[in-house]
């Protein structure tokens, strides 16, 4: 039984990244552990929006995951948005903007 | 695990037979903290370290502040999704509750407690609400941005004369709002005090007002006794010449240190909390720390000043000693310690510790922990000794 539950995490861990290498399901926890209270402090716990924008799927429908990954590692600068390269890897920004483009409930 | 489930429906249902009846006691010694990711708020005893009551029902609770009316019973909680909630803490019951706004950052009770005034993100602006009901008693619109958004209103304290002031974080303003008269409001508007005023903090006595600015060097201060003057730009030269670092938090101005008459302030984007001399406003010294400061908070009687950190620092407190301004203490509670409040007599302080869902609560003489209360992801702590202060 657990092995099932566990090949059928693992095939729906792959859906999720799709064609990279997939995260480890920690990391993304991690990483969503982080939006929420992290990034959350200006944009939101349920990332709606405070100082900073929304980051609803809505949102960010005119931006692509390019320009997304490149905003979370580089930053927005003239605008309070911090780079966040010493936490996270281009991947891995890559793989929250997925995660914010297709909505995440928060 | 199983006896983990049974103690916590045991606990909830305990909460939930007691919130049916009312305390009879007196608040002094009382407070709540808010439990963010569950839209929750805990009733404490202070002096017991007790939680008396878990209320729920509070909607979305980041960042959200609270206000005492002046007899110590009711808490008004603000949320950041525009929820305006009237607690009664002694039986542990919403009375009261609307949704004023779209997105929101805290508010204000007025010099008598009779009004009630949101900050509002979205639609920008600053509602006012009749303290014993929640009706709306003015509307005051925030400077358009453009053709669908008003700027956003930041800082909002309450001032000697029943007056509130706010800021605009995208127009760089600073608004007096005179209620004396609850059916004209008087509204003078300053502009131009800097670029993107962030937050706002009164100081205790009522007579000066200043906005943090996150779009240059200093401070815009503004002396309530006479506004005439307008707002000046203070600690102007601060910073220059200085690479900022990154900010992963904003700091908050509120709750800022005043020891004799000297205050403490964070460095927004610098590892070091700022010492002025208080009148003169000029710069004293810069004290190095272990992050960037979040909370820069005095000890009631002013002579410690504790300080918490922005992300990825944020598991430190550290205690400044405000004769010698040096770091006397560093304390690591855990990740996420957010939010500090002290006993009003200043001999303990609660940290609320994020990550590991507790409240921690030091002795700050001794600088030991004395107890822990578990708490679902706890941000903000309000004691209701904050009743009789101007500015919280």
């Amino acid at each position: 039984m657990r092995s099932i539950v566990a090949a059928i995490s693992t095939l729906l861990l792959a859906g999720a990244v799709q064609a990279t290498s997939p995260l480890p399901a920690e990391r993304q926890a991690e990483l969503l552990y982080l939006l929420k209270h992290d990034c959350g402090s200006c944009h939101g716990m349920r990332l709606e929006g405070g100082l900073g924008p929304a980051l609803t799927a809505e949102r960010l429908a005119p931006y692509g995951i390019d320009f997304l990954a490149l905003t979370i590692v580089q930053g927005r600068p003239g605008t309070p948005m911090p780079p966040w390269r010493p936490f996270l890897t281009e991947q891995e920004a890559r793989w929250l903007a997925r995660q914010l483009k297709q909505g995440i409930n928060q | 695990m199983k006896l983990m489930r049974y103690l916590l429906t045991a606990l909830l249902f305990y909460a939930g037979q007691v919130s049916a009846d009312c305390l009879t006691r007196g608040t002094g010694d009382m407070g709540i903290i808010i439990e963010r990711a569950a839209g929750r708020v805990q009733v404490v005893d202070r002096s017991t370290h007790q939680s008396l009551f878990r209320v729920e029902g509070f909607g979305d609770l980041s960042h959200a502040s609270a206000v005492y009316s002046p007899d110590e019973r009711y808490a008004y909680i603000f949320g950041r999704d525009g929820g305006l909630s009237r607690l009664d803490i002694l039986c542990g019951e919403i009375t009261h509750r609307i949704i004023q706004g779209g997105n929101s950052i805290g508010g204000a009770i007025s010099q008598d407690g009779r009004l009630i005034a949101v900050s509002n993100y979205e639609p920008g602006g600053v509602k006012i609400f009749n303290a014993s009901d929640l009706s709306l008693v003015a509307n005051i619109e925030s400077t358009p941005v453009n053709s669908e958004k008003r700027a956003k209103t930041v800082g909002l304290v309450d001032a000697p004369d029943q007056r509130f002031v706010f800021s605009l974080y995208d127009t760089g303003e600073t608004w007096i709002v005179d209620m004396s008269n609850v059916e004209k409001p008087q509204v003078t508007r300053f502009k131009d005090i800097g670029k993107l005023p962030y937050d706002g903090l009164i100081t205790r006595d009522g007579r000066y007002y200043i906005a943090g600015l996150f779009g240059q060097d200093g401070l815009a201060m503004l002396d309530l006794w006479h506004p005439e003057q307008g707002p000046r730009l203070i600690l102007e030269d601060y910073g220059k010449g200085e690479q900022k670092l990154p900010v992963y938090k904003m700091p908050h101005l509120e709750g800022w240190a005043m020891a004799g008459n000297r205050a403490f302030l964070p460095g927004v984007g610098r590892h070091h909390v700022m010492v002025v001399e208080r009148d003169s406003w000029s710069p004293v010294a810069k004290i190095p720390v272990h992050g960037q400061p979040v909370f820069v908070m005095a000890r009631p009687d002013g002579r410690q000043v504790w300080v918490n950190f922005a992300f990825p620092d944020n598991d430190t407190i550290q205690v400044i000693d405000t004769e010698t301004l040096k770091v006397v203490k560093t304390l690591k509670p855990g990740k996420g310690a957010l939010h500090m409040e002290f006993a009003p007599r200043g001999n303990e302080v609660w940290i609320s510790i994020r990550d590991k869902d507790q409240v921690q609560v030091y002795d700050t003489r001794s600088f030991e922990l004395r107890h822990t209360l578990p708490a679902d992801k706890p941000s903000g702590i309000f004691f209701t000794s904050r009743a009789h202060t101007t500015g919280l």
